[in-house]
């Protein structure tokens, strides 16, 4: 078989203008790593089901690992990399580490950025709501009772934040 | 893992995704949203020599309002269905369903088209389209033809849809106002694949029951209609005793699969336990 050509992918990372050049079946989590060397992105399972590699795709969460990075050419990527601001944590990455939300830390960006995306949709969850919605991506160190509770304290702050 | 290597073509209308399908032939794999096509490739279960992406193919992406029935782009992400007030309103059991569907963040990315002519067994969209007696439409090189649910879905990942065409648009009929439903699903965690699942979708006639629909996910080798259980229900009413018998003649028809999350009897027990539950919360809507 002929090697498949590369092509040019440009698209914001970020808010910052980036481009690589990748094969197409270069997946986006790997072209995020290892063109942009942004390894806050961590890739797991690689077929969708242990969320670690969530980002935000034109502002909404989805499976950098089940996406090509060819597909991603003039998009809106927000990593774990992009979500504090200058040296202040974000509210949720306060929250995980008031909390004691991570153990191992592999599934912490996943974890963040749809926590990230399900409090825009839902800002007043209850405990079974971030439940469910957490069940997107998998941690298998703290049985997740940490994780809950620092996406109930974000809740809380980033409804703070807004009033 | 990662996918063997393939040539990306990602077309602008459904025409040119044609006429790359037709110039492809058999090597070609038309991608949607990607949530099941990617793992495959990621695992190698698929290795398709060539990719048309029909992400690029904004015509694709639309709910629309007809009277009598909500026509849904192929390319509608289930995220914007889950959100959509038109589905809200007139097409509640597939709000209901669609939560179902994976996790949001797959969501955002997976389609009703993809997920549709994907046929999975286990999947909640196809249910839904046998549950409220859809259709899609598919376009090939001699145009475009109307498959009705019942002809769709033939096994385990295979449909009716011929290779030299393209599942463009999913007709969900409106719910009559007053129409009871219930999604029933058992599954190992919240978002996974359904061991079995029953929809149910039935009109009232006061003590009676008009019309009744019963589909199944997870259960059999494709979603399939419990026509004989519906049956029971339109002749005999919703009280305790016609939808206990529902549920035995559900339980009777199916032929379950048996893998390593359930043998076939535990899904047939499965079918007839999530049927009962369903039509009783169906009835008391």
């Amino acid at each position: 078989m002929s090697m498949t050509r590369t092509t040019d992918v440009r698209l914001t990372v970020n808010g910052k203008a980036c481009e690589g050049r990748c094969e197409p079946r270069t997946l986006l989590a790997d072209f995020l790593r290892d063109n942009l060397s942004l390894t806050g992105t961590h890739v797991g399972c690689e077929h969708g089901a242990c969320g670690a590699c969530t980002i935000l795709y034109n502002g909404e969460a989805a499976r950098s690992c089940i996406m090509f990075a060819v597909q991603a050419d003039g998009a809106d990527i927000v990593t774990v990399e992009g979500i504090a601001e200058g040296s202040a944590l974000h509210p949720l990455q306060a929250a995980f580490h008031e909390h004691h939300g991570l153990q191992c830390g592999f599934c912490t960006p996943g974890m963040l950025i749809t926590a990230l995306d399900f409090l825009r949709v839902n800002p007043s969850p209850t405990v079974s709501e971030v439940r469910e919605a957490l069940s997107a991506v998998l941690c298998r160190c703290t049985g997740y009772q940490n994780i809950v509770k620092a996406v109930m304290a974000a809740a809380e702050a980033m409804r703070r934040e807004q009033a | 893992m990662k996918p063997a290597s393939f040539a990306y073509h990602a077309p602008s209308t459904v025409d040119e995704a044609l006429a790359l399908l037709l110039a492809n032939g058999p090597d070609s794999r038309v991608l949607a949203g990607g949530q099941s096509l990617i793992p495959m490739m990621n695992f190698r279960l698929a290795a398709p020599p060539v990719i048309i992406d029909l992400n690029r193919i904004p015509d694709l992406a639309y709910i629309r309002d007809q009277g009598d029935a909500v026509c849904i782009g192929a390319m509608t992400r289930q995220r914007a269905i889950e959100f959509s007030a038109i589905v809200a309103d007139k097409l509640p059991v597939l709000r209901a369903a669609i939560k179902l569907v994976g996790h949001l963040p797959t969501r955002s990315r997976g389609t009703i088209g993809g997920s549709i002519a994907h046929a999975d067994p286990a999947a909640e969209l196809p249910m839904v389209l046998q549950a409220l007696d859809g259709a899609v439409v598919v376009r090939g090189p001699k145009g475009e033809r109307s498959i009705a649910a019942s002809e769709l879905f033939k096994d385990a990942m295979t449909t009716s849809i011929a290779p030299d065409e393209i599942l463009v648009e999913v007709r969900l009929p409106v719910m009559p106002a007053g129409a009871g439903f219930a999604v029933e699903e058992f599954a190992r965690r919240h978002g996974d694949f359904a061991i079995a699942a029953v929809t149910v979708v039935i009109l009232r006639d006061g003590e009676g029951c008009a019309s009744a629909r019963i589909a199944t996910a997870g259960i059999s080798s494709r979603s399939e209609r419990l026509r004989a259980a519906e049956q029971v229900l339109e002749r005999h009413g919703l009280g305790e005793g016609a939808i206990a018998r529902a549920a035995e003649a559900a339980a009777a028809m199916v032929e379950p699969l048996s893998d390593r999350q359930a043998s076939a009897a535990y899904r047939r027990q499965l079918t007839q336990v999530l049927t009962e539950r369903a039509v009783r919360r169906a009835a008391a809507a």
